[in-house]
């Protein structure tokens, strides 16, 4: 038999913002023994709803069942297996670099040519942040390496699908085209309505 | 009515006066249908058994150990398919739910568990009796809350029960802050959600199905826990074609056993025709399972040639263990009843000939012990009767040696194997159907793991739970694996010297007791134990070295099966059937650690 092949795998997970609900989806990748290269959180437009942009390396069916296994969460509202359509990803990283004299101009015009921004200038370093998507911050970060990279900080992937191909349903984007969010939402708001009612006992 | 009695004022009318987080969680259930719930008090969830004494409609139960309140409501749950609700205090006592939790988890059983627990302002200082329950289950619940605000509490009651029972049922559990639960409720209290509908399969996977089985010549249908609802319609689909049927040990009553069609349960100690039935078919329908190792065998040997129809409503479920060729998502029923249509008859005959022949394979237990005893038990049940087990060598006997016809009349801790589960869910299912005689067999081992719940049978007045205690001095399973799989060392199995005089164990709670050591004994027992009014505990002492066949050693291919006990093999031929019965075991733990 061949070893199926393993490769780094995109999705998004729209969860309802509540407690837990972090844990619940690692623990889920965890047990069964699923590797998280990158997880980014965010709040998305939609109160209650965080968006989530998970890097799972391994082959095909180790991502479809862990879209089927966080299918069932009830924490979950929608799931986008980026593998199936098209899509934009960006990754954010700060690079510290260390410099001399007779570096720096040489490192400033790397950094240049990478459209890389210098947010801390120190003597001895310079920290960069630079936006992208892998390859590019790989490449970043291989030009900088000879000069001697101090510390690096990556934020992990974050991805949308393109075009108007919405990942979100119309009402919070306001006229697209989907609804699929449309039910698991409607819960949501009603409890929040409730919520919002309710004078705060202590 | 257990709880409420003695407590009511007397000459004064109970006033459910001020609605609070505590009494509208009661009034939530109370909506919802719940009439019993099984539990144990304790400081942090006061309030909630402060105000069910102002809701009589509520049947509380108390048990002897929050697991049996686990236990029992999964009892009840797995008799009725309805769901079971068990309450526990906060820390230790939210601890001792874990056990059933996960057990509900791994047997889809639709559960509600409601902890109380400390105050909102305490929760995370390690305050006393404080746990995080929620944490805690996280993995063995389909999903668990923390109520924060009084006002989400009986929204998030219906929402639970709703989620219990959605789709592929499961446990949900509550944690109610002690503060919340004594807050002042001004909402409404709701009333149940609709039950989701479940999703029909596609037209397009029917077909495929359909002409898979019509190009089939061996073809086989494998029902699981997943298909208990639909037994009705899987008959009628199994009749249409002539497919013989393979249940579970889950799935025991999805099919009636007295079907010439009937070929058994599947695996580890599965029956001859059906491990061979599945060895050999070329077409393998499986409907309402999720192809469990003890099922299997070693993944690669398992239905070798066949092709795989997987009809589960949990997709999770469809080509996780093993590769399907048509994926039937949705509901059972309606498969059954789409695929009967078009349905070809009799074109099978040799396969079913060939079955035949295996079937009648299955040795019936003729000589004294454990098969023979629990044999000897089923064989006086009736369709009606409930039969649970814990587990264990009986529990395997039990399940190859019942005949059920019909769904829901057989519980057991199939996912986990819990120790203990038997007596307490016998219980929940008598309390359940208490027109209906609720059985239990467990070993020596497991009855001790919940026997304290003979209390409960007592308080309540419970008649018609009869206790089956197989009593062959051993943790008999782990014994036989040790026979054979570790050189013979029975290390820390031995019960003999320090079990309990069950009768007497069993007199101490007033529950009546039999008992029977020789298959000369057994019918009198048997019949007298059946016959006393009351709920009553046989005990069948047993030969100590008895092993459980079929068996289909871990990590071998279901075709690579035991078919029969060697060790009786060798005992017939050197004609020592007649050993004297309380010997002592061959090597006890003692030996082993001197040597
Ligand atoms: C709570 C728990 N602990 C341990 C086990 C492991 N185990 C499986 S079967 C068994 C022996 C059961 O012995 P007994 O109850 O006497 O039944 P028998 O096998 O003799 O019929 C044990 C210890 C288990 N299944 N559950």
């Amino acid at each position: 038999m061949t070893e199926p092949i393993s490769y780094d795998q995109l999705l998004s997970i729209l969860v309802r913002d509540e407690p837990r609900v972090l844990t619940r989806i690692t623990a889920l990748f965890g047990r069964r023994g699923y590797n998280i290269k990158s997880l980014s959180v965010g709040n998305t437009e939609h109160p209650g709803v965080s968006r989530m942009t998970i890097v799972v390396h391994g082959d095909r069916g180790v991502v479809e069942q862990a879209i089927r296994q966080l299918e069932k969460l009830h924490d979950v509202v929608k799931i986008i297996d980026h593998s199936l359509e098209k899509y934009v990803d960006r990754e954010l990283v700060l690079v510290k670099v260390a410099i001399t004299p007779e570096s720096r101009v040489e490192v400033r015009q790397i950094a240049e040519d990478f459209r890389s921004r210098i947010v801390d200038v120190g003597r001895h370093a310079l920290t960069f942040e630079v936006t992208g998507d892998e390859g590019k911050l790989t490449a970043f970060i291989e030009q900088m390496r000879p000069f001697g990279i101090l510390e690096t900080m990556r934020t992990g992937r974050i991805a949308l699908t393109r075009g108007s191909n919405a990942d979100i349903a119309s009402h919070i984007y306001h006229g697209g085209e989907s609804d699929t969010l449309r039910p698991a939402l409607e819960g949501l708001e009603a409890r929040e309505e409730r919520a919002r009612g309710v004078p705060n006992l202590f | 009515m257990g709880q409420a009695d003695g407590q009511e004022p007397s000459g004064q009318e109970l006033s459910r006066g001020e609605m609070t987080g505590a009494k509208a969680l009661w009034a939530t259930l109370a909506n919802h249908g719940i009439t019993t719930v099984f539990g144990y008090p304790g400081g942090a969830i006061m309030p909630v058994y402060d105000a069910l004494t102002f809701y009589p409609e509520v049947r509380h139960v108390l048990t002897r150990h929050e697991q049996g309140a686990a236990h029992a409501a999964e009892g009840w749950a797995k008799a009725t398919g309805e769901i079971g609700v068990c309450l526990a205090t906060s820390g230790p006592g939210a601890t001792n739910l874990v056990t059933g939790l996960a057990d509900a988890m791994m047997d889809s059983v639709p559960l509600l568990a409601i902890t109380g627990n400390v105050a909102r302002h305490l929760m995370g200082t390690d305050a006393f009796q404080e746990a995080d329950i929620t944490g805690i289950t996280l993995p063995i619940t389909k999903h668990n809350y923390v109520v924060r605000d009084v006002e989400e509490l009986p929204q998030i009651i219906a929402e639970a029960i709703r989620i219990a029972r959605a789709g592929r049922p499961g446990p949900v559990l509550v944690d109610i802050p002690k503060d919340v639960q004594l807050a002042a409720y001004a909402g409404a209290i709701p009333s149940p959600h609709a039950r989701p509908e479940i999703p029909a399969p596609s037209d397009e996977s029917i077909e495929r199905a359909l002409e898979l089985l019509r190009s089939a010549k061996k073809p086989v249908i494998m029902a699981g826990g997943g298909s208990l609802d639909a037994a009705a319609e899987i008959t009628a689909l199994a009749r249409a074609w002539d497919i013989p049927v393979i249940t579970t040990l889950m799935g025991l009553g999805a099919f009636p056993a007295s079907d010439p069609l009937w070929l058994g349960m599947p695996g580890m100690h599965g029956s001859v025709a059906a491990n061979r039935a599945i060895s050999e078919a070329d077409v393998l329908m499986g409907i309402g399972l999720r192809f469990d190792d003890r099922v299997t065998g070693r993944v690669g040997g398992f239905a070798p040639n066949a092709s795989i129809i997987h009809i589960e409503l949990d997709a999770a479920e469809i080509g996780k263990i093993i590769r399907t060729h048509v994926p039937v998502r949705g509901d059972a029923k309606v498969a059954a009843v789409k695929l009967t249509e078009g349905a070809l008859k009799g074109v099978w005959p040799d396969w079913t000939a060939q079955l035949q022949e295996w079937k009648d394979r299955n040795e019936t237990p003729d000589h004294w012990g454990a098969g023979y005893a629990v044999k000897a038990v089923v064989d006086r049940l009736t369709p009606d009767d409930i039969l649970s087990s814990d587990v264990g060598q009986h529990q395997m006997l039990a399940a190859q040696l019942a005949r059920f016809e019909k769904p829901r009349r057989w519980l057991n801790s199939g996912g986990l194997g819990t120790m203990g589960f038997g007596f307490p869910a016998a219980i929940g299912a008598g309390m359940a159907e208490p027109g209906v005689r609720s059985v239990v067999i467990a070993g020596d081992g497991g009855f001790q793991m919940t026997a304290q719940e003979l209390a409960t049978l007592k308080m309540y007045d419970i008649r018609n739970v009869k206790i089956c205690i197989i009593n062959n001095s051993f943790l008999g399973m782990v014994r036989q694996w040790q026979e054979m799989f570790h050189g013979k060392r029975y290390s820390e199995v031995w019960l003999g010297d320090s079990n309990p005089d069950f009768l007497k164990l069993a007199d101490a709670y007033d529950v009546p007791g039999y008992r029977a050591s020789s298959a000369e004994e057994l019918p009198g027992a048997i019949d007298a134990w059946l016959a006393d009014p009351k709920s009553a505990l046989l005990e069948v002492v047993v030969p100590h070295e008895h092993g459980v066949f079929p068996m289909v050693p871990a990590g071998a291919a279901l075709y690579e099966m035991i078919e029969s006990d060697p060790r009786r093999a060798a005992e017939l031929k050197a004609q020592l059937a007649d050993a004297p019965m309380n010997e002592a075991p061959t090597s006890t733990a003692a030996e082993v650690n001197d040597a």
